[in-house]
């Protein structure tokens, strides 16, 4: 069930009966319209500057700016991609397998207004499943702009300090419209075919974790490891920013998770609780796992796990009590330990700052579990009574939208990456390499 | 006059200078620096991945003293920068032929 599915429009006229006038004419909330600007812009916060601080302060520091900077642009193409054909393409009506071309440019965003007033809109408008908003389009489109945005910069992290940024930019605006948003209108338009079947995301464990670092192990494995890669010292240049960073991650997923209830209510804060709960288990998690494999618990240790925590319990948070998500937390912090730690050297590929290894493997983890510990009543709606609950059926359901969102991202992520290589070429010289992006691709350096 | 010259752990050096100035001990030279020696740096981990630092932070520190007291300098020294552990650093004592105090041109023991 796609989570912005507050009410149908019949369900809603049911419940506010017997004003009709009313129903047939949704009204705007601004208690949720303000939830939701501010989760939008908490949102943003994880890229700029959180995941871009996360992942700079992982890398080497002839590589910091270039790490700094591949964020940031990501956030400036997706914000235009998005505003001319991403969102039309994820959230448009369309069919269960794509949207369409109607808000191509945003074209008709501002039809709602009347005299200076925004409706509420539709979502899925003239389909079998029309959703109800009680925010304004602008505000909806804003916020899954930046869920857009977080996605590809992500998958940054698998081919940290390697990248011709030429390749990052192209790859950017292709991915963003044929990965992202088909697997986004799968999951969460009224009408997506994996959401028609059963499969839940409440807020982006598939869309965004599972999505992003599958096409990070991809890309690690085709761009290679990086020069010196188990021989030098490619130790993190400093571990302050990725804390900073990691730790704005963790403020803005408040707004990630509790803003995909849609506006400000209960499960809002439900989702802000497990949220927290989970983060806090995940890190602990880590921080055991690594106190007992290597004798110390480390500052990169126990922010992975809390990050780790943070993306299991996304597809989650609407969904569990928090006594699942504690457990969502625990399993997802020790998992992503052994996939980024143990597993990743014994397999030999590069994923430089374990985009796979934790938004992968956290991702896939979050959503197996989703289908396990739902809560029927936390979801429930009038038009779906029991709401989801977890059962094997639903294990089933989310293994099955996994697989698929697994499918898509390695294939097409595949394929674009042979295109650009064999075009524009993925990846910068040796000589580039060992001199660093910074002042190579940049012409900056930081002393 | 000697010139010893002593490699220590950056934290002891608060220690080391406590411990010399009784000693009649009048300058004392700091250098942050980095090297290693038998134990050819060390190897940290960061998520599972071992790196390997050649060089590892320590302090230098020059004194120039007297041939009176420069056992006793040294003595001081082996025992305020003593942890017992690998990486405690080194002593070398060497001649110092000329001492020069640029404000008064002083020379020799006098210019100490």
């Amino acid at each position: 069930m796609p989570r912005f599915r507050v009410a149908s429009v019949a369900a809603l006229a049911f419940a506010i009966a017997p004003d009709a006038a009313l129903a047939a004419t949704p009204q705007i909330d601004t208690g949720d319209t303000a939830w939701m600007l501010v989760s939008t812009a908490l949102v943003l916060l994880m890229t700029i500057p959180g995941l871009g601080l996360f992942y700079a302060g992982m890398v080497r520091k002839k590589n910091v700016l270039a790490t700094l900077i591949q964020s940031f642009a990501i956030c400036c193409i997706v914000s235009l991609v998005w505003m001319v054909a991403g969102y039309s393409l994820a959230f448009g009506t369309g069919t269960p397998w794509i949207g369409d071309f109607s808000r191509v440019m945003l074209h008709g965003i501002a039809d709602h207004f009347h005299h200076g007033v925004d409706d509420a809109f539709v979502l899925g408008a003239g389909s079998s499943n029309p959703t109800v908003m009680t925010i304004p389009e602008s505000v909806y489109m804003m916020f899954q702009m930046t869920f857009a945005i977080i996605t590809p910069a992500l998958i940054a992290g698998s081919f940290a300090e390697r990248m011709k940024f030429s390749a990052l930019c192209v790859f950017t605006v292709l991915w963003s419209l044929l990965v992202y948003a088909p697997v986004a209108h799968w999951v969460w338009s009224p009408i997506g075919w994996v959401g028609g079947f059963g499969a839940v995301d409440f807020a982006g464990g598939t869309v965004v974790h599972i999505n992003s670092g599958i096409a990070g192990l991809v890309t690690a494995l085709v761009i290679g490891k990086r020069n010196g890669y188990k021989q030098d010292d490619l130790s993190p240049f400093n571990l302050t920013y990725a804390i900073i960073g990691a730790a704005l991650l963790w403020v803005g997923w408040f707004g990630f998770n509790a803003g995909s209830a849609g506006g400000a209510n209960g499960r809002a804060g439900m989702a802000m609780l497990t949220t927290q709960v989970a983060a806090a288990a995940g890190g602990l998690a880590w921080m055991i796992a690594e106190w007992i494999h290597s004798r110390k618990p480390t500052a990169l240790g126990i922010i992975s796990g809390a990050v780790a925590g943070l993306v299991a319990i996304t597809p989650a948070a609407g969904f569990v009590l928090p006594g699942a998500a504690v457990l969502i937390g625990l399993i997802a912090g020790g998992i992503c330990f052994w996939a980024s730690v143990i597993l990743k050297h014994r397999l030999g590929y590069d994923d430089s700052l374990d985009a796979f290894g934790v938004h992968g493997v956290g991702g896939i983890t979050g959503a197996l579990l989703t289908g396990l510990f739902a809560y029927g009543p936390l979801s429930a709606t009038d038009a779906n009574p029991s709401g989801t609950v977890g059962s094997l059926v639903q294990f089933v359901r989310q293994a099955e939208a996994v697989g698929i969102t697994i499918v898509w991202s390695v294939v097409v992520t595949y394929l674009l990456l042979k295109a650009i290589d064999l075009t524009i070429g993925l990846r910068v010289s040796r000589e580039a390499e060992l001199e660093g992006l910074d002042m190579v691709l940049h012409g900056e350096r930081i002393n | 006059m000697k010139l010893v010259t002593a490699i220590i752990k950056p934290f002891k050096l608060d220690d080391v200078r406590e411990a010399l100035t009784p000693l009649g001990v009048q300058g004392l030279t700091v250098t942050e620096i980095r090297g290693f020696g038998r134990q050819k740096g060390q190897t940290e981990i960061y998520r599972g991945a071992e790196y390997h630092v050649s060089f590892l932070p320590k302090v230098k520190i020059e004194i120039a003293v007297s041939e009176a007291i420069v056992d006793e300098v040294v003595e001081t020294i082996l025992s305020a920068a003593h942890t017992g552990k690998i990486g405690d650093g080194k002593i070398f004592v060497s001649p110092l032929d000329r001492v020069i105090r640029i404000r008064t041109r002083e020379t020799g023991e006098g210019a100490l």
